[in-house]
């Protein structure tokens, strides 16, 4: 058979394509609840790492529960909103609309002491694509309890060690509020930021060295969600 | 099997190995090798679509149409690699995060290209899978020494556990922040190429 023709050669990349395409298909199908689920725990587990709370996939679902005692909506003026689901909120869609536009999920954990914790959910831009995380404050609303960041495709052993735990840990304690004004956390530099990072103990911490891009748009992501939310914070202060 | 069969597999992991001796793929080893585990699992990534890719290109060797073969072989690559991705993000979450966009850019790896055109094209499909393992390996081989000594001398850990002792900090030692930087791997596979060259003489240039 001539395998060079018009003819032979437009069926065979049509038949090819289609063969191709209804496999890909037939396994992205197959495999989507698998992969949503894992998105979803993941979802939980970084929530419950902000609030200190240790858990796996397995378990993520059945702690979630216990501890959020609340999830809840609210619009950039502090407002509660009904019938909105925090945990289904496109968050990155919500940051490209005009601040009074934006849908802002909010939600609260209950410890095992009893203390109330705030956890508000970030997203911003990294240096090679999407960074998000959780900061989680205490109930007067300007000490940090924990903080849990991630990211899409940050250069591994730099920028993408902001989701290591040596890096989250240095936020808890910090305040974002100062004299009065909020100013988020300061992220500094190594070298001369590393002495100004031992100065500035209350609201700065270590960046990673080799990712400065990174940390510098981190510091800029906790600042701008964290602004979204500042009505409510100030109207819900303890 | 028979010697010449024992030739396909070996061949590609030392006289003609697709990073030091062809010197394909090596964008790849620039990425990844910052860390061990990373690398590995690439490493596995590229095995299974390189053997597959391999073995479907030569079972279908006699129908391309010769004027379509490169871009039946795109689809096919292209294909697996979906599926590698799919699979990963399924059952493996946290390793398929790490690797991000590296596992989608096995598509564009060159050494996969190279080895469909050059020998699945013309060969039967068991010498091709066995050419396919041994390409994948000496890839893999490379990306791991790379990822070792880049791991161990970056960072001071391996596989993401601390190797070097507090000790040695306290004297004074300090990991080499150079390590980490993609330039470094060149650096690397050009040792690793002159320790190679050194050994088998016959893969000296003359001119």
């Amino acid at each position: 058979m001539d395998t060079n023709g018009n003819l032979y050669t437009f069926i065979y990349a049509s038949v090819l394509v289609i063969v191709v395409a209804a496999a890909l298909s037939f396994t992205a199908l197959q495999l989507q609840p698998l992969q949503e689920m894992n998105v979803k725990n993941e979802k939980m587990q970084n929530i419950l790492t902000s609030v200190q709370v240790e858990s796996t996939a397995e378990t993520a679902n059945e702690i979630f529960t216990k501890y959020i005692t609340k999830s809840f909506v609210i619009n950039s003026e502090g407002k509660e909103l009904e019938g909105k689901q925090a945990f289904d909120i496109n968050l990155k869609q919500e940051y490209k609309k005009k601040l009074e536009d934006r849908v802002l999920p909010l939600y609260e954990a209950t410890l095992d002491d009893g203390s109330n914790i705030l956890v508000i959910p970030l997203t911003g831009k990294g240096l090679w694509g999407p960074i998000w995380g959780y900061i989680a404050l205490k109930s007067d609303m300007n000490t940090v309890f924990g903080a849990v960041f991630d990211h899409k495709g940050e250069t591994p052993g730099l920028g993408a060690d902001i989701n290591a735990r040596w890096f989250e840990e240095p936020f808890s304690g910090k305040t974002i509020y100062e004299d009065g004004k909020l100013i988020g956390i300061r992220v500094h530099k190594g070298g001369k930021g590393a002495a100004e990072a031992a100065k500035d103990t209350e609201h700065g911490v270590d960046a990673i060295s080799g990712g400065t891009i990174t940390s510098k748009a981190l510091e800029e992501m906790v600042f701008d969600c964290i602004s979204s939310y500042k009505s409510y914070l100030e109207n819900n202060k303890k | 099997m028979s010697s010449k069969k024992l030739k396909l597999l070996s061949d590609p992991i030392n006289l003609n190995n697709p990073i030091t001796v062809q010197v394909l793929g090596i964008c790849s080893a620039l990425a990844v090798t910052v860390k061990l585990e990373p690398a590995v699992v690439l490493s596995l990534s590229v095995f299974f679509v390189l053997a597959f890719a391999n073995v479907i290109i030569s079972l279908l060797r006699n129908t391309i149409p010769s004027r379509i073969r490169i871009i039946v072989q795109l689809v096919i690559i292209a294909a697996l690699v979906i599926l590698v991705d799919q699979v990963l993000k399924a059952y493996a979450y946290d390793v398929s995060k790490q690797l991000s966009v590296f596992v989608g850019l096995i598509i564009t790896n060159c050494i996969i290209m190279g080895r469909l055109e050059a020998f699945a094209l013309g060969n039967k499909p068991w010498p091709s899978f066995l050419d396919g393992i041994g390409n994948a390996a000496g890839y893999g081989l490379i990306l791991i020494i790379v990822a070792f000594f880049r791991e161990l001398l970056g960072s001071g850990s391996l596989w993401g556990i601390q190797v070097i002792p507090d000790s040695f900090y306290n004297l004074g030692y300090e990991n080499n922040g150079f390590m980490i930087l993609p330039p470094m791997a060149l650096m690397v596979v050009a040792v690793i190429i002159w320790v190679q060259r050194s050994k088998s003489k016959e893969l000296v240039e003359t001119n």
